[in-house]
């Protein structure tokens, strides 16, 4: 048995004149749960359909277990359990024939068919809704029921493009628990745009931007990756006129040792918070000075942890904090 | 062939789900039914010849409004990305398409036994029924039927709009059914060429009650072509 559950090689995706993966290579060990991030196209979907066998890469290799998917498309396809983006369903069938369906094209043994059908649903909390047509369900009940047919067929991998985008907080909970549950036996790879979600069911965080892996870390360690820190500032002016928020950001990026500055929400009365980046080189020596010198009170100054936030808006090159 | 038949069994049930399956099928039994009864009583001939020389035209119709949304809706749906992450053939899904679509022709079909028996029971003791004839007939049917579902298949699968589906689906199931009537316009040699493409041509021969392999061959060929540009533009949706 191989011991890397997915191997991705120099993976490139083209689409038209749109590069959506640049030379993407990555490799998952069995039994981790990782978290995939990156800004909206940065080519979180692509890698995964690519993997899940729906494209076919214009270049690189990708590997499910020792099976290259372009080779071998349906044994790979096999052992994968996959939930597409937007989770795609057959709105007019009722969840229980929607099951049978996907246990018969995905040659579940007839024998077994209802006992998976049972134990996924009853894993995914489909019980009550079993005989009710999918296109009646909540969005909460329709993200079930996706999972439900990605893990009917017992796979080694399950690839989850945004499993819980568009639920209230407490079906969230309830969907991360459940992936937690299910990362306990398989290897799970999972896109999101929920920062706090990665920390509290990855092991493991790939962050990609612009077709390109820019990040590969554990979540602890991940926000503190560089040596950096942060600073939490708030300022007014010194003759109680408004500050303008943009200029004075500006005039804050250019203290040495700062390598981004955020808006933040202020306290009221004119006044404006930032959250500041810096490298190895503590900048409030300086930050003092600068402050000073353009006639602003500092209201509250006071050093923070780096956050997961943070760090991928930095990696991910975001106009406003770089 | 397990897979394939679950992706039919679940199409078809899809189709009887909606109300435009009942729509299709009252449309072709009405129809077909009122061309059939009309000559029939004005002649007072108990054959099923007209019947037979209708049906395939109706089919020119019916047919791609039967296959239009067969792929396209997948596409529009988005659950053609559940379809082709199965672990299965591309070619599996068309075939589960086509033979949903050739079964929801032979239900309609079957619908119109009625209108058979009852010229079998019309005809006097004169010239005794031709079943034979009946029964080639019914099978010319459904063989024209394959070659326009393999053509509207392919139309479904162009695009993610129904209606552009029903359209080329439409385009192609006309020029197949009637070409051979350009037939008289052309020199011998082309006209006998342009009667090989078309789909009417061959199916008169078999309605003759002569079922030659010819015919079958000639069938079997198109609804292969069809399958199998269906099934390429579908991979195509990979690229
Ligand atoms: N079918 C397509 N045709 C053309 N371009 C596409 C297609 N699918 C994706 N793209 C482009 O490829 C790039 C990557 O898209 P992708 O969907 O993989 O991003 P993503 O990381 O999943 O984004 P999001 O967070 O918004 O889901 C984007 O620039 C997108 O516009
Ligand atoms: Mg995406």
């Amino acid at each position: 048995m191989p011991s890397s559950m997915i191997r991705i090689e120099g993976l490139t995706k083209r689409y038209g004149m749109t590069e959506a993966l640049k030379g993407l290579s990555f490799e998952v060990p069995r039994g981790q749960v990782v978290g995939f991030l990156g800004p909206n196209g940065a080519g979180k979907s692509t890698t995964m359909r690519i993997l899940a066998g729906y494209l076919t890469p214009t270049a690189g290799k990708a590997f499910v277990g020792d099976v290259d998917v372009s080779a071998d498309p349906v044994r790979a396809r096999a052992m994968i359990g996959y939930l597409p983006e937007n989770n795609p369903l057959y709105e007019e069938m009722m969840v229980f024939d929607f099951l049978h369906f996907i246990a018969e094209v995905r040659k579940i043994d007839p024998a077994q068919r209802d006992a998976r059908i049972k134990s996924a649903a009853e894993r995914c909390g489909l019980k009550d809704v079993i005989g009710k047509d999918i296109g009646q369900l909540s969005k909460g009940y329709r993200q079930r029921v996706g999972l439900a047919q990605a893990i009917l067929h017992d796979p080694d991998l399950l690839i989850l493009d945004e499993p819980t985008s568009g639920l209230d907080p407490n079906q969230i909970v309830e969907i991360r628990e459940l992936i937690k549950d299910l990362g306990k036996e398989k290897t799970v790879i999972l896109s999101t745009h929920v920062l706090s979600e990665v920390q509290s069911t990855c092991s493991r965080v790939l962050i990609i931007n612009g077709g390109k892996l820019v990040a590969d870390d554990s979540p602890e360690n991940l926000p503190a990756s560089g040596g950096e820190g942060a600073i939490h500032l708030v300022l007014g002016s010194r003759s109680g006129a408004a500050i303008d928020s943009a200029a004075a950001s500006g005039v804050l990026k250019s203290v040495a040792g700062v390598t981004g500055v955020d808006v933040v929400e202020g306290e009221g009365h004119g006044t404006v918070g930032f959250k500041l980046r810096f490298g190895v080189e503590d900048p409030r020596r300086a930050l003092f000075e600068v402050v000073v010198k353009n006639d602003w009170v500092i209201l509250e100054v006071r050093r923070t942890q780096v956050s997961l936030e943070d760090t991928f808006r930095k990696l991910t090159g975001d106009k406003k904090a770089a | 062939m397990n897979t394939t038949l679950a992706i039919a069994k679940r199409e078809f049930r899809t189709f009887f789900a909606s109300p435009i399956a009942y729509i299709v099928l009252a449309v072709f039994l009405s129809l077909s039914g009122w061309l059939f009864f009309g000559p029939l009583f004005l002649a007072g001939q108990a054959s099923l010849r007209g019947f037979f020389g209708l049906v395939p035209l109706l089919f020119v119709f019916i047919v791609p409004a039967i296959t239009m949304r067969a792929l396209a809706e997948e596409r529009k749906s988005g659950t053609i990305e559940l379809l082709l992450t199965f672990p299965i053939e591309d070619w599996e899904i068309v075939a589960g398409k086509f033979l949903a679509s050739l079964g929801m022709i032979a239900v309609g079909l079957l619908f119109t036994l009625p209108y058979s028996i009852s010229v079998a029971a019309l005809t006097g003791p004169g010239p005794a029924f031709d079943w034979g004839a009946a029964f080639s007939g019914y099978l010319g049917l459904l063989l024209v039927a394959a070659s326009f579902i393999a053509l509207g298949l392919w139309g479904s699968a162009a695009s993610r709009n129904q209606i552009v589906g029903f359209i080329i689906g439409l385009v192609l199931c006309i020029f197949f059914a009637f070409i051979d009537n350009f037939a008289l316009l052309l020199p011998e040699r082309l006209a006998r060429i342009v009667e090989y493409v078309s789909v009417d041509f061959h199916f008169q021969n078999i309605a003759r009650g002569v079922i030659d392999t010819r015919d079958l061959i000639f069938y079997a060929t198109l609804i292969a072509i069809g399958l199998t540009l269906t099934t390429s533009t579908l991979s195509s949706a990979r690229k």
